[in-house]
């Protein structure tokens, strides 16, 4: 008898916190992912495709889903840990080497004027015409690499992007460590 | 009045529940990286602990003490305590999904979160009544994210010092929470006065 | 005059160094052997070279256009010739290189043709422009394009104009000799100032150990009946800062996201309302400045420079020592050793202070830093240093911006008072400059993501387009198919199969147009669909139907075929399609 009072009651709270939970969950109904906004914001947004996803936006979906966080180069060891920070997981080193930023020339003799890198570049920073020469509207550029293969007389090279004084950055100090003259006795 | 006082110093600084009980040291040690995350894991166990010490209260008292059944305190307060922490994941995914995406696990592990099961038992066996039962849980909430938040700042700031490679991470964690638990041994005493 | 002054916190009493040099006289150096001017001496744009190598340029005549209204121009310094417009190092941190105009001097140094600017009769936004194009930008040594901050705020009303003349940086005493020798140029400066921004009360703040710049600068204002206020203010490094002397003066502080204008306050250094009355009431464009020349050299002095000097020839003057070892440009604060001694002066260059290990001993090596607080009390912004300095050292940047790392105006003092001698502000730059880059990087990445996103919103709009022009197409080519039958079964024509024939074709071609009026796009699949099963009756039909063409049907069909022809092209790639028409 007692255990059928203690089931009875049992039952009887496990349907008052079923009610309880089923109206939270319409009532608190989550619309939409803004997680994947946040993570998108932390990609380097160039496109390129490295990490295996077509765009940074389904990328940021897939980590929003479970995937690695260490797939996007561009991003570099930074963004690695800027999604580890944001997302609270464990920091992992990139899954490809770290180039440093580039940007792609075209080398304008070369070129025939195909079209086939303009209607590759996703971010469109290649501008020219059907048979006239192309060129790389450089700081548009994000170094994706995109525009390399398409290209049928490899006119376009990458190439890291020069130190000016407008991007220059002042370093870490250093403390330099040298040998202090000995004192002689007195 | 002053009784009631006591109940609170008492369990927000002297019987801290994770430097003196040494409870609920999983969220402790896991979401003290940031203080960010320590401010939300805080605020939600504050809530789910003084919850569940009212609710666990009104069971006891009104369901399991009358028809006898106080062998299923411990079942019956798990799993009132496993809906309020549902209700409370669900209130944090929709005002703050970068901050239920960082307490990750820990969100749904203050279900097992031995200090939220411990205080509500403690209330018993010192046959408290509601309001110090609940004085007694918001307490404990309010010393539990007390240390937790003053431990998230120290360990923030200690990410910038030159510590040992062998002592980085978990290890000077546990070096600097053992620090902090002497020095909340020093309240030993303080709601003794009469 | 007496006012109350108000109390600036921190700050620091280095040794002013100040008496060496203002023993002789401003001299005018000499024309150097040749003037390397680079093109970018104000915050802002970088102006456009318009000279080219082997251009014969006169002194004054513009060499640099600004770029944009945040710029200034540049003029040439003397009259020469232009050697090469090419990369040199500049003098800079960094010691990268930056494009220079680079003029062998004729030694007759010509002046072109210039006139006064009549500003009386001139509109404030001509005024503005004309000393933009004279060049004037402020020389305290942020080199902030003066036009730009010679508007007015439209919602607050000016209040105080402050001009600096505190110059309390350690050894540089250029501003002290300026209001000495040619303090009433410098008061008529400040009346351009006053009235092209109106305010209410005009501030000259110099500092109490320049006593006769003081006298020199209230008799200036007495003879000229200018109703300006000399205010001498303590002396208290960084007092000259443009925050710091208008709390001194007028008692506001500036918040860090607003400008000084918001709060009705401007601020000006002496020596630009000097080249603004000369840029103004003679024409001349900023084409040199006064430099102290100082440090461990036998002779300290204060020089008229062209611009564009090089730095070692400029020190000659003053027969350095033979252990001098290096340059500072600027005080010993907040200045720097030049990369190069053959860098230019330019017009942020107010002090070159040679450098030894006597005056400046090397610094011993940093110690961990003990929380002694010093910095705090040292530092005029009220920041703690202490903090910042922790969180720059690892690399945590977003606290750094929790303790309000922006403001820091690098003065120094920090480090100056450090007991344990840490080069606080060089983490702190580090920290501002790792910052400004990751904004940098953040706002290519925001540009990248709107132009990707209206790449593929343009790419979905050019194939739903194309699908409606190729349905448009294949519809109007079977309707005048069926038409066509219809038309030779009406003239009684021996072909009575084909008119059979062509009938279904017409049945099944009608409904197309029908469907393709409304949502195109949306029907494409059925389109499609109809188009193939068309083609496929066409094909079936076409040797009976095209049996007797007349040659002008068979033109129009060739003419049909070749749009088609056109059309399909276009789907495989667009530009090409285009290009062809265009031959």
């Amino acid at each position: 008898m007692e255990i059928v009072l203690a089931i009875a009651i049992m039952a009887l709270g496990a349907v008052v916190l079923g009610a309880a939970l089923g109206f939270a969950s319409i009532k608190f109904k989550v619309e939409g992912d803004p997680l994947i906004e946040k993570i998108e914001a932390i990609l380097p947004q160039t496109q390129c495709g490295q990490c295996g996803y077509p765009g940074c936006k389904p990328y940021a979906e897939a980590i929003a889903n479970g995937d690695e966080i260490n797939k996007c180069p561009p991003g570099g060891t930074e963004g690695v840990q800027r999604l580890a920070d944001l997302l609270g997981r464990e920091v992992k080193p990139l899954n490809a080497e770290e180039k440093p930023k580039q940007i792609a020339i075209i080398d304008e003799q070369t070129c025939i004027g195909c079209t086939l890198c303009i209607q590759a570049c996703p971010v469109d920073a290649i501008v020219g015409a059907a048979k006239q020469m192309h060129t790389i509207v450089a700081p548009l550029c994000t170094g994706c690499e995109l525009c390399l293969p398409p290209c049928p007389v490899e006119c376009i090279r990458m190439e890291p992007i020069a130190e000016n004084i407008d991007n220059w950055k002042w370093k870490y100090p250093v403390v330099e460590i040298k040998a202090a003259p000995l004192k002689e006795a007195a | 009045m002053s009784h009631y006082l006591f109940i609170l110093v008492g369990a927000v600084l002297v019987n801290n529940v994770v430097l003196v009980k040494i409870l609920g040291l999983c969220p402790f040690m896991g979401v003290s990286k940031k203080l960010e995350t320590a401010y939300g894991m805080g605020a939600a166990t504050t809530f789910v602990l003084t919850m569940a010490t009212g609710a666990s209260y009104i069971i006891d008292h009104f369901l399991l003490i009358p028809f006898g059944l106080e062998y299923l305190r411990t079942l019956s307060f798990i799993v009132t305590i496993a809906a309020i922490v549902q209700l409370t994941e669900m209130v944090i995914a929709k005002t703050s999904p970068t901050l239920q995406q960082t307490l990750g696990i820990y969100l749904p592990l203050i279900t097992t979160n031995c200090a939220v099961l411990g205080v509500p038992l403690l209330n018993i066996s010192n046959n408290n009544n509601f309001v110090e039962s609940l004085l007694f849980g918001a307490g404990s909430a309010v010393g539990f994210s007390l240390v937790l938040i003053l431990f998230a700042g120290i360990r923030e700031r200690v990410e910038g010092a030159e510590v040992p490679v062998y002592f980085r991470g978990v290890a000077i964690a546990m070096v600097t929470a053992g620090l902090m638990a002497l020095a909340f041994m020093g309240f030993a005493g303080l709601d003794k006065y009469q | 005059m007496l006012m109350n002054l108000f109390k600036c916190k921190g700050g620091v009493k280095p040794p002013t160094n100040k008496t060496q040099s203002i023993t002789l006289p401003i001299a005018t150096a000499p024309i150097p052997s040749r003037l390397v001017v680079p093109l970018h001496q104000s915050i802002g744009g970088t102006p456009r070279p318009i000279v080219q190598a082997g251009d014969q340029v006169l002194k004054g005549q513009l060499i640099g256009e600004a770029d944009g209204w945040i710029s200034a121009a540049v003029h040439a310094p003397t009259s020469g010739t232009v050697v090469e417009v090419a990369m040199h190092v500049q003098p800079h941190p960094s010691g990268l290189d930056a494009m220079c105009v680079v003029i062998a001097p004729d030694g007759r140094d010509e002046w072109i043709a210039h006139q006064p600017f009549d500003y009386a009769n001139a509109a404030p936004e001509a005024v503005r422009e004309y000393l933009q194009q004279s060049g004037v930008v402020g020389l305290g040594g942020a080199v902030f394009p003066t036009h730009g901050k010679l508007t007015p705020s439209k919602t607050v009303p000016m209040e105080e104009l402050v001009i600096n003349g505190a110059e309390c940086e350690p050894f540089i005493t250029c501003d002290d000799l300026l209001m000495r020798e040619r303090a009433e140029e410098v008061v008529r400066g400040i009346g351009i100032f006053r009235d092209l921004l109106q305010p209410k009360k005009v501030l000259i703040g110099i500092e109490d150990n320049k006593p006769e710049a003081a006298a020199a600068m209230r008799a200036a204002v007495g003879a000229l009946g200018e109703p300006f206020s000399v205010v001498v203010v303590p002396t208290l490094y960084p007092a000259g800062g443009a925050k710091q002397l208008i709390r001194v003066l007028t008692g506001k502080e500036v918040p860090a996201a607003k400008r000084s204008t918001d709060l009705g306050v401007q601020c000006f250094n002496v020596a630009t309302a000097y080249t603004a009355w000369r840029a103004i009431a003679h024409g001349e464009p900023v084409v040199s400045r006064l430099v102290t020349v100082t440090g461990n050299v036998h002779a300290p002095r204060n020089y008229e420079v062209l611009i564009g000097t090089p730095m070692d020839e400029l020190l000659q003057l003053a027969t350095p020592h033979p252990d001098t070892d290096g340059i500072i440009m600027g005080g010993p604060m907040m200045g720097f050793l030049v990369p190069d001694r053959q860098v230019p002066v330019i017009k942020a260059t107010n002090c070159l202070i040679a450098h030894d290990d006597r005056l400046f001993p090397p610094k011993p090596p940093e110690m961990p830093c003990i929380r002694c607080g010093s910095c705090a009390q040292a530092c005029p912004h009220e920041l703690q240093p202490f903090e910042m300095y922790w969180f720059s050292r690892a690399k945590n940047f977003g606290k750094t911006q929790e303790y309000h790392i922006f403001d820091c105006i690098e003065c120094g003092c920090c480090s100056f008072v450090c007991p344990s001698r840490i080069p606080l502000v060089q983490y702190f730059r580090f920290a501002k400059s790792e910052i400004w880059a990751r904004e940098r990087e953040k706002n290519a990445a925001d540009g990248a993501k709107a132009r990707f996103e209206f790449k593929q919103l343009r790419e979905e709009r050019e194939k739903a387009e194309k699908a409606e022009k190729l349905a448009k197409a294949a519809a109007a080519q079977a309707a005048k198919k069926a038409a066509e039958a219809a038309a030779a079964a009406a003239a009684g024509e021996p072909v009575a199969e084909g008119a059979a024939a062509a009938e279904p074709v017409a049945a099944e071609a009608s409904p197309v147009p029908v469907a393709v009026d409304p949502e195109k796009a949306a029907k494409m699949a059925t389109i499609q669909a109809a188009m193939e099963r068309a083609k496929a009756q066409r094909e079936a039909s076409q040797p009976k139907n095209t049996e007797a063409l007349k040659s002008s049907q068979q033109k129009e069909i060739d003419e049909i075929e070749a749009r088609r022809q056109a059309a399909h092209l276009t789907e495989a790639a667009p530009p090409a399609a285009t290009g062809e028409k265009t031959e």
